[in-house]
């Protein structure tokens, strides 16, 4: 498994929308470093047989009738908002497209 | 503080209870008692982030109206009305911010409420307010709060544990008889160890997780914080049952608790002791009470048996990948377009990708942002399967550990926590050590178990408060209750009465040089 | 923004082989969301069809529809997919303002329904099989607004506005396997096999399929290869080509770019490309890249769909005849020619005729009235002939009224009008207008006499038994009669004068 370095970071926080000093990513690379480290033991553990458990108590079919409930009004689902325009959610520019 | 105000915040939700119901005081009474009580001590404690003082006191009176009009209205009332309780910060409320300790959501007030608070509006019972946590409920000391850290009341220059410590400490300072808090890792077990309180993380899927804001969806569960084991059978017969909301909710009633806090006694119950959970690695003075509530239960006419669960050695490391890559996907919402707080960056384009950038940069906080890092990372391609997928692995050789376990005993027992109470700022430069507070609570997650911590005494050697935990099978949270109050009164007998009796007085404390760095109470 | 080189589209298919590939994304008309209860409803008012789940807020949990699970395996079993006995919904985590949780709720390595194909049948009846390799669940997008900047394009807005009210609403991709071996039928597969797609999910009565509304959106991938090479070229993505028309340019474009290219000795870049209508033309959107690291996992907030085999075979027997097999079914028992019933389907009257035979018409009856008066007034009109107002009924009642001689076919039409404009039904137009057939045979003899000796030679014709000739004569006294006169009863009193049996 490779270790956790700079320029890994640099684009793990682009992934995730973090923007980050220089400073920051060299503290983050040394952090990461050390846990990524800690649970390396994890993926020698379980053989190929086992299977992985994503939910800890199985269940199968939870399902909703569709059947109408409740909405908010406009103003109630702006209330939050940074910024709105004509009952809408205003956000700056958009670089790129989808 | 009168005699009587000081009186009624040290009683248990249920005396309270008996109290309200045979009128020998109002909810108008106990709610004002309980927030003179906060307005007196939490300016040192830091346990409440808000204050709902009016709505709280609202709620009590329509409670003694009811009692005062008698008949159905009366009778009608849950057992609980009546009871005030706090609320962690990581639970969406109507009329009060929700903040979960970040200021990414600093002044947000959610539109709607949790499913479990509206089970205790429907319980009519008052809600003093909102308590600190560390930011989203990531970490294991409170210290990672937005808004300052909570402190120990048992020492105001230790860590009240974390992420729940301000139920834990809110309740330990009796400016609250119950809380609600949430617990991923062990943050309602952990803190409620480290400030002599009991707390319960229910069996995953017992309590509606709708409307807690998410950490680690498969890990998530919210539970009771409260003084005694019975209280938190009580709270957790409020907040419990199905709810169509949260798909992983059980259907099972889970309505057997209180009963079984009240069965008081444990004979004939084979109770095991997890070999790698003690021993190397934990504290003595932890290990040295630990020792003695075994002997306390096989007194008490118990079997006491050892039982090995290998794989709990890689729990650690599997959380560690598995809560932090939910992590990142549940707190990718946090962008600055629908709520909370927008940051514009300094300079260059302003393109909402840059404004989606600078706020998460600004809003969160260092440890979120690891752990965003982290599980960006272990999902990321060419990793998934070494790291989420290995992790998952994981949690199927510890189910199946503690299947094995459990057919071997009825409860599981171990320290709830390595250590008592460490002092602030210790170690906020080690993620690695705050992360190993964890390593006895986090098993119970993983494998969806429930689990019960309550005070197990004080250490030797620094006399501070050492917790232990029970574990059941999934769905059996009764045995818990059962088992959790007989060891509670063997012990408050040896004791001379309940552990927080020997906390300090708060009102003659003075702080150490660690000081809040922001926030506060209101 | 430069144009791209193209070659002509001959020259394209001399040097290089097609192989496509389509996700078309259809919404579902269920009445809530995919994963919460907000109404599904087009068009409201900004913000109103949402509530905490939709905008994403924190704390919320998503739980499944039934209905929209119900209609996906509806959607897989008429594609002739199988079902998954178990499948899950996975997250897919990318940020952008339309997507309120910055994941979108999907499936990705678990889909409902795999395995499956389509017979397409194109315009000169050649079928060609399109082998269908998923189709899953999903969640649709809010809507983004672009503001300034030029006509509502991303590129130079000042802003955007977003509204959720599309947000969350029911989604199944369906996602072809590559489609090799059509050739320089490409194009018109490609318009085909979205129109298949169409029809069936509108058929199943999952899905309003208005593709102008959004309802079906078509993401189409287009390389190029060399003929003799079986290694696949580097392909384009087109995004949201939205018209059954744009499917084919689009696809016909894509050919000619990325044979242009091919032809400079440049490599295709694998990228998005957007289509547009104006210029008939696609523009680069963004390059693959590691931005498309999705981080797809279990969704941890729902749990697995089970899909038993009764389930599947009760949705299965719920299923209505599939369009293709029913087009077969009614050409025969219509009886119509080729030319005829394809003219009916173009025209979209064929389930019009089907109700109006079902009303007590005759098929030529049906067709006469659909394809000979009403399709022309709906164009004019411009809706769906079906939406004019004319129904099965109105359609009887006319024929009725001059099978009956009581008004002669041009009265009919007139009549049809009054019923467009509303005033009432066919007898009562009849009544009101005055439209009755001049019942006295004495002025039409006069007029059949004067017809007679104006064409002495046809009425001479008749005698002998040239039965077919008598139109010039019934002609005739139409004209006499501006009309008036029901040629029916002409014809008889024709007959009867000339003492010739009918």
């Amino acid at each position: 498994m490779a270790a956790i370095n700079r320029d890994d970071v640099a684009h793990l926080a682009r992934l995730a929308h973090i923007e980050m000093s220089a400073e920051e990513l060299d503290r983050m690379a040394v952090e990461l470093a050390v846990i990524v480290d800690s649970v390396k033991s994890v993926s020698e553990a379980a053989g190929e047989d086992v299977p992985a458990t994503s939910h800890p108590i199985p269940l199968t079919n939870v399902f909703r009738e569709d059947v109408v409930g409740h909405t908010f009004t406009a103003e109630q689902a702006l209330s939050g908002a940074p910024d709105a325009f004509e009952n809408r959610f205003k956000v700056p520019a958009i670089l790129d497209e989808d | 503080m009168t005699e009587l105000k000081n009186e009624l915040i040290r009683h248990s939700a249920a005396d309270l209870a008996a109290k309200l119901a045979a009128r020998e005081v109002t909810a108008v009474e106990v709610t004002q008692a309980h927030l003179d009580r906060i307005a007196d001590v939490d300016g040192q404690v830091n346990a409440f982030l808000h204050v709902n003082s009016e709505e709280a006191l609202a709620v009590a009176a329509e409670v003694d109206a009811a009692r005062a009009a008698g008949g159905s209205a009366a009778e009608e009332l849950h057992a609980l009305a009546g009871v005030p309780i706090a609320v962690k910060d990581l639970i969406v409320t109507i009329g009060q911010p929700t903040t979960a300790g970040s200021k990414i959501l600093e002044g947000w007030h959610s539109p709607y409420d949790a499913t479990v608070v509206k089970k205790l509006r429907a319980a009519k019972m008052p809600i003093l307010g909102k308590t600190n946590l560390d930011e989203f409920a990531m970490g294991s000391s409170t210290e990672h709060s937005a808004y300052g850290p909570t402190r120990n009341p048992w020492d105001l220059d230790r860590i009240p544990g974390g992420s729940g410590g301000g139920s834990a400490a809110a309740v330990a300072a009796f400016e609250a008889p119950l809380a609600l808090g949430t617990d991923t890792g062990g943050s309602i077990r952990q803190p409620g160890a480290v400030t002599g309180t009991v707390g319960v993380k229910p069996t995953y899927g017992a309590v509606s997780r709708y409307g807690a804001i998410a950490m680690a969806s498969s890990l998530d569960q919210i539970g009771p914080v409260s003084r005694t084991v019975l209280d938190s059978a009580l709270l957790q017969e409020v907040i419990g049952g199905h709810d169509p909301f949260d798909s992983t909710s059980l259907t099972d009633p889970f309505n057997n608790l209180v009963a079984a806090a009240r069965v008081g006694n444990v004979a004939g119950m084979k109770i095991g002791i997890i070999k790698e959970l003690h021993g190397e690695g934990y504290q003595t003075g932890v290990e040295n009470r630990f020792n003695e509530s075994l002997q306390l239960l096989k007194d008490a006419g118990a079997e006491i048996v050892e039982v090995s669960c290998p794989n709990l050695k890689y729990a650690l490391g599997a959380y560690y990948l598995i809560m932090p890559s939910e992590v990142s996907s549940n707190l990718a919402k946090f962008d600055g377009v629908r709520f909370g707080l927008r940051v514009l960056p300094k300079d260059g384009p302003m393109t909402i990708e840059r404004v989606m950038g600078a706020t998460r940069a600004a809003g969160f906080g260092d440890e979120v942002k690891r752990r965003i890092i982290l599980g960006t990372y272990a999902l990321s391609a060419g990793y998934y399967d070494a790291y989420y997928g290995s992790a998952q692995k994981v949690r199927t050789l510890i189910q199946r550990d503690f299947d094995a376990a459990f057919a071997q005993a009825d409860v599981l027992i171990s320290p709830t926590a390595p250590t008592t109470a460490f002092k602030l700022g210790e170690k906020l430069d080690d993620p690695l050590a705050m992360y190993l507070n964890d390593v006895a609570t986090i098993p119970a997650n993983m494998a969806g178990i429930p689990g019960l911590s309550l005070p197990g005494g004080l250490a030797d050697e620094d006399g501070l408060p050492v917790g232990i935990q029970l574990l059941a099978p999934a769905r059996e949270d009764a045995r818990l209750y059962r088992v959790g109050a007989v060891l509670e009164s063997i012990l408050e007998e040896k004791w001379g009465g309940p552990i927080l009796a020997k906390a300090p007085d708060l009102k003659n404390a003075v702080l150490g040089a660690v000081s809040n760095t922001a926030g506060g109470s209101n | 923004m430069s144009v791209d080189a193209t070659l002509s589209f001959e020259e394209a298919m001399e040097k290089y082989d097609p192989v496509l590939g389509f996700e078309v994304h259809v919404e579902l008309n269920t009445k809530t969301k995919m994963f919460s209860s907000a109404p599904n409803v087009f068009g409201d008012e900004p913000n109103t069809n949402v509530n905490e789940v939709d905008l994403g807020m924190p704390g919320v949990l998503p739980v499944v529809n039934k209905t929209a699970v119900e209609s996906s395996i509806k959607i897989g079993l008429a594609l002739n997919c199988k079902i998954a006995e178990t499948c899950r919904f996975a997250r897919k985590n990318y940020f952008y303002p339309d997507t309120p949780k910055n994941f979108q709720t999907s499936q990705y390595d678990e889909p409902i329904a795999y395995d499956g194909y389509l017979d397409i049948e194109l315009e000169d009846g050649t079928v060609f099989r399109v082998e269908i390799e998923r189709a899953h669940m999903e969640e649709d997008a809010g809507k983004l607004t672009h503001m300034g900047g030029a006509a509502g394009r991303i590129q130079g807005a000042d802003y955007s506005l977003v509204d959720y009210n599309r947000s969350g609403v029911p989604l199944v991709e369906i996602v072809t396997k590559p489609i090799e071996g059509a050739g320089s039928r490409a194009p018109e597969l490609a318009k085909a096999y979205v129109a298949a797609v169409r029809e069936i999910v509108k058929n199943l009565g999952v899905s309003d399929a208005k593709m102008e509304r959004g309802n079906v959106r078509c993401d189409a991938n287009v390389s190029l290869r060399p003929h003799g090479r079986e290694r696949f070229g580097i392909r384009s993505e087109t995004k949201n080509v939205n018209s059954l028309r744009a499917v084919e340019h689009a696809v016909r474009y894509e050919i000619q770019r990325h044979a242009a290219v091919l032809d400079s000795g440049e490599p295709v870049i694998q990228e998005t490309r957007h289509w547009h209508e104006d210029t008939r033309s696609t523009t680069s959107g963004r390059p693959k890249s590691d931005a498309d690291d999705y981080r797809y996992f279990p969704e941890p907030d729902l749990v697995p769909v089970v899909a038993s085999r009764e389930w599947v075979e009760e949705l299965r027997a719920t299923l209505p005849e599939p369009p293709a097999e029913r087009r077969k079914r009614l050409k025969e028992a219509w009886g119509y020619s080729d030319l005829e019933f394809r003219d009916v389907v173009n025209a979209g009257v064929m389930d019009s005729i089907e109700e109006t035979i079902a009303a007590g018409a005759s098929a030529d009856v049906a067709r006469k009235w659909w394809m000979g008066e009403i399709v022309g007034r709906a164009k004019v009109a411009d809706v769906d002939p079906s939406e004019l107002g004319v129904t099965p009924q109105v359609i009887v009642e006319l024929n009725k009224l001059v099978e009956d001689g009581k008004i002669n076919n041009k009265m009919a039409t007139q009549v049809l009008d009054g019923v467009l404009a509303g005033e009432g039904t066919p007898a009562e137009i009849v009544e009101k207008r005055g439209l009755a057939v001049v019942s006295d045979d004495g002025p039409l003899l006069e007029a059949i006499d004067a017809a007679l000796a104006a064409q002495p030679d046809v009425a001479e014709k008749i005698r002998g038994g040239k039965v077919q000739a008598i139109g010039a004569i019934v002609g005739g006294v139409m004209k006499a009669t501006r009309g008036q006169a029901d040629a029916g009863r002409v014809r008889e009193l024709i007959l009867e004068k000339l003492g010739v049996e009918g």
